[in-house]
């Protein structure tokens, strides 16, 4: 397979402001790629070098391979991109901006255009000035699905959106997955990229901290197990990779309830000590992004006074 | 009270229906006014200073009876008479009623431009941005808002008339006189209170702010142009349907007639009454008349970078074409009189003699071209600065992201201020041409006026290219492009006037065109400009093209 999307210690600096410090990206043709990171991690900086909009300092980039600053225009053609804050013209109506944007990418089918424009519910009739945040954003969804391109570069681009047209977004999100085209997919909604993503970077401080297929990154992460035992659980907190295990009293006669994280490769063992002490019940579940993204912040979070034991309490 | 309390009943004061529906008027005048602490006495102070230097003009160009003469019978043109007011301020044409024939039409407008911005400003602009549903969710009643806002425009009002009235009285205008600079200051603020009203009207029928100032301005507009025709053909009943007819027809100074300005009163609170009636039939937010559906799909003239940024530039080239054709009409009326209206004011005689050319008309047409050129290259600035004011707007990222290079849109932007600024003078050249040509019964000033006004055209592209490189190469300093219009008119205008050094004025593109039609024709300054621009035109796309994208 060849790559989508190539970067490599990529630095850019606004001012004194360092808004990317190394960062690297590796995107697969005709995969989803989540690109996740906190506000001011550097997201919306990475898309824009790989616009052509802004020139890294240093470090490769390299786009559909071709060089995203020299061959802007020729790959212009080739992708579409939807901004994290969609801005219109005023006095262009939202159907004008859409077949504007289209047909400077190099046209469209007009059945898609209209059958998109319904699909998201989107009055094309309205003047720019008139439209609600969530209106411009579908603007430029529609524009950016409406056309062939290879890579759709999407920043953010639910924000504002209500929860049914996210899942009308995901639906086309999807289909053009199916029809083998790319997807980088800067989010903070986990859940979305959870659905959608076929593999992720995590980024924070203008640094790549981890990357990798969500089942590869769940391998490093803990899985919470909670269970209900016949007889009292005992001698799991000596046995390794079992953490944080917790005896949850729920009043007499309710039998005995055990909560506790385990690192992945560590489940068969704390599963053989609760097997011992008669399993009742057993519910274990893999960990969400959230857990992986407070791992990576935790301890901005801890700094802020939101401890990291609140962890497992928030995880279920 | 007591017996309230002992019965049980809340005790929320009880206001009639109508103080409800005002309530907290007093705290939104006090937060408007505080709001517009430096705007209003900016304009206030605008206005009166305007005026004052106005009637200081007249007492020293005009002191020579001969020259008030001369000046009457320019006035008696109806040219003359629609750019000012009523003939009859002419039959004793005192220091005092050439200010109210001069000036007062025209401050009319201006204080009418005040007036519809204060309450648009308080009010639709309010509720457009979504403010207005903070404050109304307050114990604010349903009018407080409109009628907090027309209060500001009664206390700006009032404050110029008092001030122009103070200021009028201490000069030697007309001495000893109380009764012409009160009435002379309440003219305007009657004038202005009308327009206010017919704000709080338009207000309330659309939803955006500037279609309800565009509104109100057009009826500015439409009453100013009532009492032109009026006043030039002679029909008073045009002009009395005009507000502005009716503020002229008090004749400060001349007749001192109180009962013309109960009419503006009258019609004020009538257009202010319709509108808080009018805002009782509507939402927040919304106007009586619903948004008005564009296209569901782009025209094929906007689908490309020009297509685009004349689509764009539209409005603000209308605007400017239609006020330089008149402008350039006004000033070409008054060309046959320019003979007998020129010869007393020394200096404009000595400017004009400077300039050269074989008559005084020929001179003062060639002065006239360089405040057409000017007016021109504000829009050129303006359009040029567009691309900058697109990118820091966000809009420019889209574009940009798809197979549309920079070069061409920036480009597109800058071809429409290239070729918008080429058309505008050709306006202004035919405004000044067409009626130059019938004021001075010389057909052939239609063509000659015209290229006169065009031979600006390289000097705007110089305006446009320094812009271009600004843009390109320096967009935080972008704004540094204004000092060329601000220096052409300050060397090329002033300057003339006043004599300053030859050197001045080359260093303005504006100083290098040929003064024509009263200088011969010279090629080789124009050729040279117009390559500058073409180099700096590229530059700066070139410049544009290196650096980064400004972004939100």
């Amino acid at each position: 397979m060849t790559k989508a999307i190539a970067v490599t210690g990529l630095h850019k600096s606004f001012g004194r402001t360092h808004a990317l410090d190394g960062l690297d990206l590796t995107v697969e043709e005709g995969e989803v790629h989540g690109f996740l990171g906190p506000n001011g991690a550097g997201k919306s900086t990475t898309i824009r070098i790989l616009l052509g909009l802004l020139r890294a300092d240093t470090g490769a980039a390299r786009l559909l391979g071709g060089d995203p600053w020299h061959d802007a225009v020729a790959l212009h053609r080739r992708l579409a991109y939807v901004p994290g804050d969609v801005e219109l013209w005023p006095g262009l109506t939202g159907g004008e901006a859409i077949d504007l944007l289209v047909r400077l990418r190099g046209g469209a089918d007009r059945r898609r255009r209209d059958e998109l424009i319904e699909r998201f519910d989107l009055d094309p009739a309205k003047k720019g000035r008139a439209y609600s945040k969530g209106n411009r954003q579908k603007v430029a969804i529609v524009a950016a699905l409406a056309s062939d391109a290879e890579l759709l570069l999407l920043d953010e681009p639910t924000a504002g959106l209500d929860p049914l047209m996210e899942v009308v977004f995901q639906d086309v999100v999807l289909e053009a997955k199916a029809a083998g085209r790319t997807v980088l997919l800067s989010s903070h909604v986990l859940a979305q990229v959870e659905k959608l993503a076929d593999r992720v970077s995590i980024i924070r401080h203008g640094r790549t901290v981890q990357s990798g297929s969500l089942s590869e990154l769940r391998h490093l992460t803990r899985t919470t197990v909670e269970a209900e035992t016949d007889r009292p659980v005992t001698g799991l907190d000596r046995l390794p990779g079992v953490h944080s295990v917790e005896i949850i009293d729920s009043g007499a006669g309710a039998g005995n309830r055990v909560r506790f994280t385990v690192d992945g490769g560590r489940l068969g063992a704390a599963v053989d000590r609760l097997a011992a002490c008669g399993v009742r019940g057993l519910t274990s579940h893999p960990p969400t992004l959230e857990e992986l993204m407070l791992r990576h912040y935790g301890d901005e979070l801890a700094a802020n006074g939101h401890g990291a034991p609140a962890l497992h309490e928030d995880a279920r | 009270m007591s017996a309230a309390a002992a019965a049980g009943t809340p005790t929320v004061t009880r206001t009639p229906a109508a103080a409800g529906a005002l309530a907290g008027t007093r705290a939104l005048l006090r937060f408007a006014l505080r709001r517009d602490r430096v705007r209003l006495p900016v304009w206030i102070l605008a206005l009166f200073l305007g005026t004052l230097s106005a009637a200081g003009k007249f007492t020293s160009l005009y002191a020579d009876p001969q020259a008030r003469d001369s000046l009457t019978d320019t006035m008696a043109s109806p040219a003359g008479l629609a750019m000012t007011g009523p003939r009859h301020y002419l039959d004793d044409y005192t220091f005092g009623a050439m200010l109210g024939h001069q000036m007062l039409g025209f401050l009319a407008v201006l204080v009418g431009l005040m007036n519809v911005l204060v309450v648009t400003r308080h009010t639709r602009d309010e509720e457009e941005t979504g403010r207005a549903e903070l404050v109304r969710s307050a114990v604010v009643g349903r009018h407080a808002q409109l009628a907090a806002a027309l209060w500001v425009a009664v206390v700006a009002d009032l404050a110029l008339a008092l001030l122009l009235a103070a200021g009028l009285g201490a000069t030697d205008l007309a001495p000893g006189g109380v009764t012409g600079p009160l009435l002379y200051g309440l003219a305007h603020a009657a004038v202005g209170l009308v327009f206010a009203g017919v704000a709080a009207v338009t207000t309330q029928i659309t939803a955006h702010t500037r279609a309800a100032s565009g509104t109100a301005l057009a009826v500015i507009g439409l009453a100013y142009a009532l009492r032109a025709a009026g006043d030039a053909g002679g029909h008073d009943g045009l002009s009395w349907l005009s507000p502005i007819g009716w503020a002229q027809r008090s004749y400060p100074y001349v007749d001192d007639r109180w009962w013309p300005l109960l009419l503006c009163v009258a019609l004020a609170v009538l257009c202010a009454g319709t509108g808080f009636v009018l805002s009782t039939r509507r939402d927040v937010g919304a106007g009586l008349r619903a948004a008005r559906p564009g296209r569901r799909t782009a025209s094929g003239a906007l689908l490309g970078p020009l297509g685009l940024a004349l689509r764009l530039h539209r409005p603000l080239l209308a605007g400017f074409g239609a006020g330089l054709f008149l402008m350039g009409a006004m000033y070409g009326s008054v060309l046959g009189e320019a003979d007998g209206m020129l010869k007393d004011i020394d200096q404009v005689q000595e400017a004009l003699r400077r300039i050269g050319g074989t008559s005084p008309a020929e001179s003062f047409a060639s002065m006239i071209m360089v405040i057409l050129a000017v007016v021109a290259s504000v829009y050129v600035v303006t359009a040029a600065l567009r691309p900058l004011a697109e990118e820091h707007a966000g809009r420019a990222e889209p574009l940009l992201a798809t197979g549309l290079s920079r070069v061409r849109w920036a480009g597109g932007h800058l071809a429409v201020a290239l070729g918008g600024g080429t058309a505008l003078l050709l306006l202004g050249g035919l405004g000044i041409g067409i009626t130059g040509a019938a004021s001075a019964g010389d057909p052939g000033l239609v063509l000659s006026l015209t290229g006169a006004a065009l031979a600006y055209a390289p000097a705007l592209w110089v305006t446009a290219g320094i812009a271009a490189v600004l843009f390109g190469r320096l967009p935080r300093a972008a704004r540094a492009a204004w000092t060329v219009p601000v220096y052409a008119f300050v060397t090329g205008y002033l300057g003339q006037l006043l004599g300053f050094p030859g050197w001045t004025n080359d260093l303005s593109p504006f100083g290098h065109v040929p003064r024509l039609p009263a200088a011969p024709v010279d090629g080789t300054p124009l050729t040279v400009l117009t390559l500058v621009a073409a180099a700096l035109v590229l530059v700066g796309l070139d410049g544009f093209r290196r650096r980064d994208l400004e972004t939100k």
